[in-house]
């Protein structure tokens, strides 16, 4: 919560330690402080980008996925979306929030079991009172806020594991998954002073590491643990509804400006540029997929831009605090590389059936704008400028820790939590069930009765 | 009686449906089906996946006539339904048992 505070680089430690002192204390103490006052401006764009965030899970990416599944499977992506919406919003209630943004016992440079996990102390949303306040917005629609970006983190991994998993099995997965990889990750990279990775000095604005690498890997677990849909890769399996897809993609687009300058949690100038390299980047990647592909195969495609968008977006995401127009360009241009080649030639050659590219798009795309992030924060790039001492090879090494050990911890804890949900319950529906659609088999409908 | 079954490619439908009505023609059953003879599917590409599609859409048309205008309308439909490509498409000719004309309880030649 404290990211934007980090670009200004000054005032980082007092406000540090200023916000360490008012979530120690009673709620009402906060606003009585009279440096922290309730912003309407702020608050008014909060707000807005909190829902602006949930559109882009419910329906952009729902639709942006069940476009690219056959159809009798599109209801059952909807349905895994929306019910991940669900469940996550009352877990994030009920303790998810507190053990991603609660800081007692952190402090600056000291590392215990804190800058790890937060405590439980706002464990049902405790001490988060009407007139309790996060910088200049209240507390309710930070946690909001936040919800939306531990909803749509999970949701995004539906892709890798679509068209085969069992309902109740997705469930599980994604209720663990919460509690163990993303609250973990989201604290240590943003809780503040004390976490794990804030204090390394990785710059992740608005989740690059936090929600891409993250979901990004996880989708490569549960794809190679759950294996390849039956029939991949000889029988064709295309998208049955495209217009499903570039709708959502559209959506994602729309919805990515609260995702990326409400990270700014402000209506100020870093939002203002934060939106500007959101929409730079984006259009940038989705025109060299574009292009990419006319170039390989002969012909641009709608599934080829679309993809190239997300990457862009995805890209984009950890630098969108501090990168200015030209980094956003390179950015596009890399992603828009990066990812058209991880998922459609890596992909095909290393043979895993990432069903909808989470791990091309998310992973490859989320490390490439998570590393390019140390570069294009320079002010010779048009950046917002370094921290103080930090060079930009520090900067870049210092994002490829952050890289490096998100990739390691996601890993090795989806593959945990995956194998032993597989023992207890078996993850995937039978052959004849996979067969007939998981919209007949799990849910009792047809998304179509034509 | 005969019942002429035709498979066109689906444009070339309203130049059949003219063609017999102009020969005194009036009803028909049409179906949209998919499938190959010789002509070759297309590929199709999604995110680098190639699918090579070989059932293509085409139109499937039915008209029970009598025996007599069996020629005629053999001659109609070859002539509007090509266009000299692969893929025009083919006619079966069965011959029909009955015909009941549901509403009057017609049969036969009356039923046509």
């Amino acid at each position: 919560m404290t990211r934007f505070i980090s670009i200004l680089g000054k005032h980082r430690r007092m406000v540090g330690i200023l916000l360490a002192v008012i979530s120690l204390l009673l709620p009402e103490l906060a606003v009585a402080d009279e440096e922290v006052v309730l912003d309407s401006g702020d608050t008014a764009w909060m707000l807005t980008s909190t829902a602006l965030v949930l559109f882009m899970t419910i329906p952009g990416l729902s639709l942006f996925y069940a476009g690219m599944v056959r159809s009798k499977n599109v209801l059952s992506v909807m349905m895994q979306c929306f019910a991940i919406t669900c469940l996550v919003s009352v877990l994030w209630t009920l303790y998810a929030y507190s053990l991603a943004f609660d800081v007692s016992g952190m402090e600056k440079g000291v590392t215990n079991l804190y800058s790890f996990i937060g405590s439980l102390n706002k464990m049902f949303l405790s001490g988060v009172a009407r007139e309790s306040l996060v910088f200049t917005v209240p507390e309710t629609v930070f946690v909001t806020f936040q919800m939306t970006f531990a909803i749509i983190t999970p949701a995004l991994i539906v892709g890798a594991f679509a068209e085969r998993m069992k309902f109740s099995a997705m469930l599980m997965f994604m209720g663990l998954w919460l509690t163990f990889v993303y609250a973990p990750i989201a604290h240590m990279v943003w809780s503040g002073d004390g976490a794990l990775m804030w204090d390394w000095g990785v710059l992740d604005f608005a989740g690059g590491t936090v929600v891409h690498i993250n979901a990004g890997i996880a989708g490569l677990m549960a794809c190679l643990v759950l294996g390849p849909r039956k029939g991949y890769p000889q029988t064709p399996m295309m998208p049955h509804n495209l217009n499903f897809t570039i709708m959502g993609a559209a959506m994602l687009w729309v919805g990515w400006f609260g995702f990326n300058a409400g990270s700014a949690v402000a209506a100020n100038s870093t939002a203002g540029m934060a939106m500007a390299v959101t929409q730079i980047a984006t259009a940038t990647a989705a025109l060299t997929w574009m292009f990419s592909e006319w170039l390989s195969h002969g012909k641009p495609s709608v599934l080829g831009i679309a993809s190239g968008a997300v990457a862009g977006l995805v890209a984009i995401t950890p630098a969108s605090g501090t990168a200015g127009p030209m980094g956003a360009i390179l950015i596009g241009i890399s992603a828009g590389i990066g990812c058209f080649v991880a998922s459609v030639k890596i992909k095909r050659a290393l043979g895993y059936d990432d069903s909808l590219d989470v791990f091309g798009v998310h992973a490859v795309g989320g490390v490439i704008g998570a590393i390019l992030t140390g570069l294009c924060v320079d002010a010779s790039l048009g950046g917002a400028g370094l921290a103080e001492g930090v060079s930009i090879a520090g900067q870049l090494w210092i994002q490829c820790k952050g890289v490096i050990f998100t990739i390691i911890y996601t890993g090795i804890l989806s593959f945990i939590i995956l194998k032993v949900l597989d023992v207890v319950i078996g993850l995937r529906v039978n052959e004849d069930e996979e067969t007939e659609g998981l919209d007949i088999v799990s849910h009792d409908e047809r998304g179509y009765n034509l | 009686m005969k019942l002429v079954t035709a498979i066109i490619k689906p444009f070339k439908l309203d130049d059949v449906r003219e063609a017999l009505s102009e020969i005194g023609v009036q009803g028909m059953t049409v179906s949209e089906v998919k499938g190959f003879g010789r002509q070759k599917g297309h590929t199709e590409l999604y995110r680098g996946a190639e699918y090579v599609v070989d059932f293509l859409p085409k139109m499937k048309l039915e008209v029970a006539i009598s025996d007599g205008q069996s020629e005629k309308v053999i001659e109609a439909i070859t002539k509007a339904a090509n266009t000299g490509k692969i893929g025009d498409g083919k006619i079966f000719v069965y011959t029909l048992d009955q015909v009941v004309r549901i509403r009057t309880g017609e049969t036969g030649g009356e039923a046509l």
